[in-house]
């Protein structure tokens, strides 16, 4: 293990590639089928990701236009001129012999997001973002003397996010990761589904005792923040170590094995290879009208950090805040901040809303597992609003049937009806209350005596009581009320 | 005279029922047959174009209804062997059509044949063929040129009233030249190159090689135009391109300066010069015109055709498709010898020289500068067509070569694309037209006119055709 004080002499660098696949009906550059997920393998390959003879790359609009959301979603604006160009190489999972990406005019110039780190933001730079068409699957049975290759996934748009090497420690690319998942979700630019390997990331890390940098590997291919998270505080150590010992660190590709939780060298970078890359002729320029990008910029959703900022100002804290961040991608399907959306120039509901959510409507959904009927959230929580501002329900009864409508088949047409058949609606009757404390009082002389001595702690018992007799019913900042009352205090 | 009726008319007559497209087909595969020691065809399509044949006189329509046609053996013709003359395709069928035939056979044209080429359209004159080498009509101890000879010296042959090229540096035109035949190639991207095996992407053009101008315009008005399968093609002109105007009087035509210098045969000179006088006299205004880079287009061509080579002949790897090495025991080996025993000399030579200019440290000084000096080249041409509605020169050096003769020195073989690759680079349309002989060998007239202007290009030689006569 290293000792702090030698792992505190070293300043880490980190840098991280991000591969999101684009979330289109079809591949980059053919009209085929572009979920892979369950396809049989090599089912969804036209002629064209084949590298047939004569096939001919035509660029997907709609990758182009979600790329260009993405770039609105990373703090920038798309460039108004960008190009495709052809890298090559030889691999049986690259049919043409060359992967066609962008090279020096991407789509996407710099940009820039803010992470928040123990309370501190940071702001971490984009270099460039391009559009890429991704390789096939190649596999090595075992023990077999052949491989198998599954064309399903050549050709699928990827968007490859480079980031400057602005981050410094495991946390700080972790938070990035997620930040980077949440804008690509918040802009419907791509599903991220991590386990299906739809974003992907590279990290390269160095370590230096000086001001100049070390030497970095690239460990390629996490496919979950925590992975990203362990495979930089691997590398941190194992660098450390190795230049601890006087031994250098070697300029090369590394892989993750999740098992061992540990890095391993793929293979060594030395010899940097010629990719040749040639503007791809085939592929006319890409030249975006100011109409275009307009038109998409208007349609953008509010992404992330603004968000942040709406619910901090509605009084959620740090955590609650990011439940509901998480909670808008993670339950897409219940549309939460767009509910929050129709109600934030309301304040206080848009407050008392934003902290049902965050308090009983994630939780509940979270253990909710198979298909739920959609139930008209707004005209629910209104209602709710409306009852609790009357006075007719308590806190807690809020909450219980707020659970009860979430969990119904549809909404009921008279939700005050609802509630009074469920025994929520509290007794705000001062006369009913007063007797009940009186006879509370006569139970309990003990805590009586208590509150008259000065110790207030016993009211809360007796107001306990009070719920207990009345069965729940019972307005509870009422019933202290007529407690004090009583008791003259 | 030609064996053959107009294009126009062989339809309109199989349409009125007084022409039988089985007729026609079985015309062209004679003839074919007859004439196979010109080594001009690859491959007949029999069954496939009997099959149409009966077809379509069965309702007879289309504006190309029951015209044979020939296709160079770089175009994928649906199930039909498509080798573009390279030992690494052979016995590789096409499992998909280009756009052009399908457009083509969409009016009633019917493929009968696929013809000879260099392998890969490398080449000035189909000697660079992994099978064959093909005759020219005129004197078959001379080359036919290339890379389109099988096409051209199948319609001087009468195998068919039209065959289709494919031009990235002169393959349709030099062969027609050599062969006396039209050869028409089309503005950039005006017809998509979806289904036509890639030599250099960047100029790789698609054309007609006919017996005249009309045919020439008719066919190319039925297959231009825009196309989802080829995202660098373009809108055809509104007007098409099979009714022409009459335009020549009045036009002005800038003969090229450096077209006409030292390195063009005296004999081919003289008969450009003929035809000029000619033009003149017909009413059209005749200026010299300079461009100065030109000296520098065939080096810039021959840096960025291979380059788009080397990168286009990636896909021919051995592990999908055509000729594989069956003995490798490893992934690299497979590679390098499917590709070492797959390819010809002349595509190894390009694949060389491309990747060699596009590696890391030459990239600069050779394809970015290439390009730098093919914008220059852009630029010049568009300011001539600027003050002149037409481009003039000849279209090769000299008449048909040997046999034989330039085989063993590619430079002087490359040569002969000197007068032809500007066209190319520049993606303006350029047309050669039969200007009489030397050495009783055909000599051709270039002409050239600006982007989009096919029309007008297409109208002016028709009519310089007539004068020509």
């Amino acid at each position: 293990m290293l000792k702090p004080e030698v792992r505190d002499q070293y300043t880490t660098t980190i840098g991280i590639e991000c591969h999101v696949q684009l979330k289109t009906q079809t591949k980059l550059f053919s009209a085929v089928g572009n979920d892979a997920r369950e396809a049989p393998a090599n089912t969804l390959v036209s002629h064209i990701d084949f590298g047939m003879p004569g096939a001919l790359p035509v660029l997907n609009q709609e990758a182009l236009r979600l790329a260009v959301k993405a770039a609105f979603a990373l703090g920038t604006e798309p460039e108004r001129f960008s190009k495709f160009d052809r890298k090559h190489y030889f691999y049986p999972d690259l049919p043409k012999g060359y992967q066609i990406s962008q090279y020096d005019e991407p789509i996407i110039g710099k940009g820039s997001l803010q992470i928040t780190i123990d309370g501190e933001v940071r702001t971490i730079g984009i270099t460039r973002a391009h559009m890429e068409e991704d390789a096939g699957k190649s596999t090595h049975p075992a023990g077999k003397d052949y491989s198998l290759v599954d064309l399903n996934r050549a050709g699928t748009p990827l968007l490859e996010i480079v980031s400057e090497p602005d981050m410094h420690s495991a946390a700080e690319a972790k938070a990035y990761a997620r930040e980077l998942y949440l804008r690509m979700r918040y802009a419907d630019v791509s599903d991220a589904n991590l386990y299906y390997g739809n974003m992907r990331f590279d990290v390269n890390v160095s370590v230096s005792k000086t001001s100049q940098l070390g030497t970095r590997s690239e460990t390629k291919n996490l496919n979950s923040f925590r992975s990203v998270e362990k495979a930089i505080e691997y590398e941190v150590n194992r660098q450390i170590e190795r230049l601890e010992k006087g031994e250098a660190i070697v300029q090369e590709t590394r892989g993750w094995d999740d098992a061992k939780q540990r890095t391993f060298s793929q293979r060594s970078k030395e010899n940097a290879d010629d990719y040749r890359y040639m503007p791809d002729p085939d592929i006319p320029p890409v030249v975006l009208s100011e109409d275009y990008i307009a038109e998409i910029k208007a349609g953008m959703p509010v992404m992330p950090d603004v968000w942040r900022q709406r619910l901090s100002s509605l009084g959620l804290d740090t955590a609650q805040t990011e439940t509901l961040i998480d909670a808008h991608v993670d339950f897409a399907d219940e549309h939460y901040l767009e509910l929050l959306e129709a109600v934030i120039d309301e304040g206080p509901l848009a407050k008392q809303l934003a902290t049902w959510l965050v308090n009983v409507d994630v939780p509940f959904v979270r253990e909710q597992s198979g298909e739920r009927q959609p139930i008209e959230r707004l005209t629910l929580y209104r209602a709710v609003a409306a009852l609790v501002s009357a006075n007719k329900l308590s806190s807690t009864n809020a909450k219980a049937l707020i659970i009860d409508l979430l969990g119904a088949a549809s909404l009921p047409a008279n939700i005050e009806a609802f509630a009074t058949d469920k025994g929520y609606i509290q007794e705000s009757d001062e006369g009913a209350i007063a007797a009940i404390v009186s006879q509370v009082i006569a139970d309990n002389p003990k805590a009586a005596e208590d509150v008259k001595a000065g110790e207030m702690k016993a009211i809360g018992f007796l107001t306990g009581q009070v719920m207990k007799l009345s069965q729940g019913k019972a307005n509870p900042a009422l019933a202290g009320q007529l407690i004090r009352q009583q008791l003259g205090v | 005279m030609s064996a053959w009726l107009p294009i126009s008319e062989i339809a309109r007559l199989v349409q009125t029922g007084e022409l039988k497209a089985v007729d026609l087909v079985e015309q062209a595969l004679a003839t074919i047959s007859e004439k196979q020691d010109y080594n001009a065809i690859i491959v007949t399509l029999e069954a496939r174009a009997r099959e149409r044949a009966m077809a379509i006189d069965a309702q007879p329509t289309g504006r190309l209804a029951g015209v044979p046609f020939i296709a160079k053996d770089n175009f994928l013709v649906f199930g039909a062997d498509t080798t573009a003359a390279s030992n690494i395709l052979r016995g590789f069928e096409a499992p998909y059509q280009a756009t052009a035939i399908e457009r083509l056979e969409a009016e009633g044209a019917i493929c009968v044949a696929k013809a000879n080429l260099d392998a890969f359209a490398h080449g000035s004159s189909t000697e660079n063929s992994d099978f064959m080498t093909t005759k020219n009509p005129y004197d078959t101890s001379r080359v036919p040129g290339g890379s389109s000879g099988g096409s051209a010296a199948a319609v001087m042959l009468d195998m068919a009233p039209f065959a289709l090229g494919t031009d990235t540096g002169g393959s349709i035109r030099l062969p027609a030249s050599y062969c006396g035949a039209v050869g028409y190639k089309p503005t950039y991207g005006l017809v998509s190159r979806s289904g036509v095996v890639a030599m250099a992407s960047s100029t790789d053009v698609i054309g007609p090689i006919t017996k005249t101008v009309a045919d020439a315009a008719l066919v190319l008005d039925v297959m231009s135009g825009r196309d989802d399968l080829d995202g660098t093609t373009i809108d055809a002109d509104p007007a098409g391109y099979a009714e022409l105007e009459k335009s020549l009087a009045g036009k002005k035509v800038g003969v090229i300066k450096e077209y006409m210098a030292e390195g063009v045969a005296p004999e081919v000179k003289a008969q450009i010069e003929a035809a000029i006088a000619t033009i003149k006299a017909a009413g059209a205004a005749v200026v010299e015109v300079s461009l100065p880079s030109l000296p520098s287009a065939l080096a810039v061509y021959y840096i960025i055709c291979p380059a788009e080579v080397s990168s286009n002949l990636s896909r021919y790897d051995g592990q999908r498709f055509g000729h594989s090495y069956a003995d490798a025991t490893s992934l690299e080996e497979s590679y390098k010898k499917s590709r070492s025993t797959g390819f010809g000399k002349e595509a190894k030579r390009r694949i060389m020289i491309g990747t060699y200019v596009l590696s890391s440290g030459y990239y600069d000084a050779y394809y970015k500068k290439a390009q730098t000096v093919r914008t220059k080249l852009i630029n010049e041409f568009n300011e001539a067509l600027q003050s002149v509605d037409f481009l003039l020169g000849p279209t090769a050096p000299d008449i048909a070569f040997k046999i034989g003769e330039n085989i063993d020195d590619p430079l002087k073989m490359y040569l002969t694309d000197i007068l032809t690759v500007a066209a190319n680079l520049v993606g303006v349309p350029s047309i050669s037209i039969p200007a009489g002989t030397a050495h009783d060998m055909p000599v051709g007239l270039q002409i050239m006119a600006a982007q989009r202007h096919d029309r007008q290009l297409l109208g002016f030689a028709k009519e310089v055709e007539g004068l020509l006569v």
